[in-house]
């Protein structure tokens, strides 16, 4: 099953290697990762696409926490939440009708044009996973010469009253697994 | 899914450190004085160019802090594990970059599966100079990355007194285990002020995890209520130091322990509810009745594979009780109905006070016990004996009579492991090291040295095998320069014993390259040590040698020939189910 896990970790040279050396020898595969500072500079969140049942997720949760400067773990999956993808695409483009069937495309998937020029074009989509992956798809009759994504990064939508349960929940964990 | 979120706000980042308002000293003093603040007065080590400025002030604080010179790094960390392991404090050992790091890899992965707490410094070449492929660099940093519980690139010599007392914490911490403090030679040289206080800017939350009281009911109401329980606990119950927590709560409740080669001297092995070592080369009564029981309390383990054999028929019929320190330990392997993420020892106290207000009857598991002493009675360990040759079960019980019991046993991996686990009945926690984890053939002779430097009233003896023994031997001289009474016995079978025991009883006797009959004479390799050599190749000997070797004053080699293909048993085959045990 596929899985998003959100991980705040300290913005330190190495710390990133460490939560992707864990994956890789704990046997677990990232399908993508995308890392940014936060609100606090000190922290950075990294957004990791991973498979496995709920036993390795579980796993894959308390050996990231386990980490000296890993401050959260969430299964963003199992909880309320956002999850994006952006991806940059180069199509080229040599005719009118073709330029338009683009521009259908765009306009059917809210997509941008962000650079355009006599033969090519390059266009920014924004969205979840799945609905990036079927733009890229819809535009492959046309000339797709490059696809460059960011990852999904995600974020929790949990009211401030929700937070409240989930902390219960996490407070329970601490003592009760 | 369980668990959704999890935090850990162990530890906030350094912030911004003011700059220097004190006298300035070199970043190689920050560090000793760091070193010395956190109550370190012993250090192994070996010099080399990334090091040269501490070894300049380790000099100058020789009278505050006394460094071991060993004769290869993977000795110095083994050294510094000894030393960890006989005392609980944080062993510290100090190597050169390059081949010095890596040198030191093994030990540092040794004490990073059994939690030991280490603080390992590294030389690093310059800061300039890092990722030139420059003389003796290595990234220490990467190398040792899946193998230490956390680690430091020290680029800044103003971090450096922080980042000290933070490995010291870390190392301790929770579960303990190995810190690397990775140092660029330029940043030992650089100045820096030493403000000699804990730094403010890190936040340590509270170290011992309690258990709730909740899960505290929980697990009462269901140990009340087995009829086949047995205590499994691990090394978990060592490092907590929680022994005698253990001893009230089985005196309470009168329910039988069985320690993994870990746990050896978290349980008294002479206490009468304790059935042995559990899982591959455990006793009859342990494995079986972990086979047979309906609640299994797990304390302070992993559910390793050495222990559980084949996963799905490890206590099948049993509800499990996990309590550990470690959160990702729990539902790792085995799925707990009542998991507890606490310190053995506060766990354990909680429900020795809290069993403590109940009334038990005295015998109500009378039916369970019976079963077990019949187990007990069916297959005991036995010793055997010859007339002309030594048996190596015979040697660890003799090695047992004239120590009385008392030697702190530290062994290297293999047949005379096992050995030492099952014949050396234990009386304390801390008495038995061994490499556990990683099962590391080198250790016992240079973590024996640290155990006997932190242990200096006490007859701390290395049982090794012949093998094990030729790996780390070149430490001796290093016992011999610093008057450290070494005591070393050498189970010698003339083979790598253990693979020799799987070849024949799995590979069809094909006994392919365990044969170390072309070894030195070890008596003579003591003697150009300085050190006392002696031998005994047969029974009658055996004690006299035994007497002599451990009375002498000064480092002892004991050279004893036991038969050649001799196996331990009972064993249980790898990933095999653990009830089905060969017996011999």
């Amino acid at each position: 099953m596929r899985h998003t896990i959100s991980i705040i970790v300290a913005n330190e040279a190495g710390e990133l290697s460490r939560i992707v050396g864990l994956f890789s020898a704990r046997g677990y595969n990232i399908e993508t990762i995308s890392v940014g500072k936060t609100l606090d500079p000190r922290w950075s969140k990294a957004t990791v696409v991973t498979r496995g049942d709920d036993t390795t997720i579980e796993q894959i949760v308390k050996q990231c926490a386990r980490l000296a400067r890993v401050k959260e773990v969430k299964a963003v999956t199992t909880l309320p939440h956002i999850e994006r993808e952006m991806a940059l695409i180069d199509v080229s483009v040599n005719r009118g009708d073709e330029r338009q069937e683009v521009m259908n495309l765009v306009n059917i998937f809210r997509a941008k044009v962000v650079d355009i020029s006599h033969d090519k074009m390059i266009l920014e989509m924004s969205g979840t996973q799945e609905k990036v992956d079927t733009f890229i798809d819809m535009l492959k009759p046309l000339a797709v010469n490059e696809v460059t994504r960011s990852g999904t990064v995600a974020i929790t939508r949990l009211s401030a009253l929700e937070k409240d349960t989930q902390v219960a929940e996490r407070a329970n964990f601490a003592s009760f697994a | 899914m369980e668990v959704a979120t999890q935090t850990s706000t162990k530890v906030v980042p350094a912030a911004a450190v003011p700059l220097p308002e004190f006298e300035s000293i070199r970043g190689a003093e920050v560090l000793i004085k760091g070193l010395i603040a956190n109550g370190v007065d012993t250090i192994f080590g070996l010099p080399g160019g990334a090091v040269l400025h501490i070894y300049d002030e380790l000099w100058r604080y020789r009278n505050d802090l006394t460094h071991y010179l060993v004769r290869h790094e993977q000795g110095a960390v083994h050294a510094a594990e000894g030393y960890a392991r006989a005392t609980g404090k944080v062993g510290v050992a100090l190597v050169t970059s390059g081949p010095g790091a890596t040198n030191a890899v093994t030990g540092i992965a040794t004490a990073y599966m059994d939690s030991i707490p280490l603080v390992v410094i590294t030389g690093q070449v310059p800061s300039g100079m890092i990722g030139t492929d420059a003389f003796q660099e290595v990234d220490t940093f990467g190398i040792t990355l899946p193998v230490v519980k956390h680690s430091y690139l020290v680029r800044n010599v103003h971090e450096l007194e922080d980042i000290v007392n933070e490995a010291f914490y870390l190392a301790q911490e929770g579960k303990p285990g190995p810190v690397v403090i990775d140092i660029p030679k330029d940043v030992t040289a650089q100045l820096t002020e030493y403000r000699g206080e804990q730094n403010a800017a890190l936040v340590f939350e509270a170290v011992k995890p309690a258990p709730s009281l909740e899960s505290i009911e929980a697990v009462v109401e269901k140990i009340l209520s087995a009829r086949q329980p047995v205590f499994y606990v691990g090394g978990g119950v060592v490092s907590a130091g929680a022994a005698e927590e253990l001893a009230r709560v089985v005196d309470l409740l009168r329910v039988p322990v069985t320690p993994t080669l870990m746990g050896l001297g978290g349980f008294p092995s002479a206490d009468p509810h304790c059935l042995g070592m559990l899982g591959m080369h455990g006793t009859y009564a342990a494995n079986l009745a972990v086979a047979e029981s309906d609640l299994l309390i797990a304390v302070g383990v992993r559910f390793d594979d050495r222990v559980t054999g084949k996963l799905n028929t490890f206590a099948p019929n049993a509800e499990v009780i996990h309590i550990d320190i470690d959160a990702s330990n729990i539902g790792k392997l085995r799925k707990p109905q009542i998991p507890v993420v606490a310190d053995a020892k506060e766990a354990l106290a909680a429900l020795a006070d809290r069993f403590a207000q109940e009334s038990l009857e005295e015998d109500r598991l009378r039916d369970w016990w019976e079963q077990i002493r019949g187990w007990q009675s069916e297959v005991p360990l036995s010793c055997e004996y010859s007339e002309t040759e030594i048996k190596p079960q015979q040697l660890i019980e003799t090695l047992h009579k004239v120590t009385n019991g008392d030697a702190v046993v530290v062994t290297d991996v293999g047949q005379h492991q096992m050995w030492a686990a099952q014949f050396y009945p234990l009386k304390r926690n801390r008495q038995f090291l061994t490499s556990g984890g990683l099962g590391t053939m080198g250790f016992g002779l240079p973590a024996a040295m640290g155990a006997q430097l932190a242990c200096p009233d006490q007859t701390v003896v290395a049982v090794v095998g012949d093998g094990g023994f030729q790996m780390t031997n070149q430490e001796i001289i290093t016992a011999v320069q610093y008057k450290i009474p070494l005591k070393v016995v050498i189970m010698n079978n003339g083979y790598l014993g253990m693979v020799r025991q799987w070849q024949e009883m799995f590979y069809d006797r094909a006994y392919s390259e365990v044969d170390l009959s072309v070894s030195p004479d070890f008596v003579k390799l003591a003697e150009a040590y300085g050190a006392k050599g002696l031998r005994a190749t047969t029974p009658d000997e055996l004690e006299r040698v035994l007497k002599e070797g451990l009375e002498y004053d000064g480092v002892a080699i004991m050279d004893i020939v036991v038969s050649k293909e001799e196996n331990v048993f009972p064993i249980v085959p790898a990933g095999g189910e653990s009830r089905n045990m060969i017996l011999k």
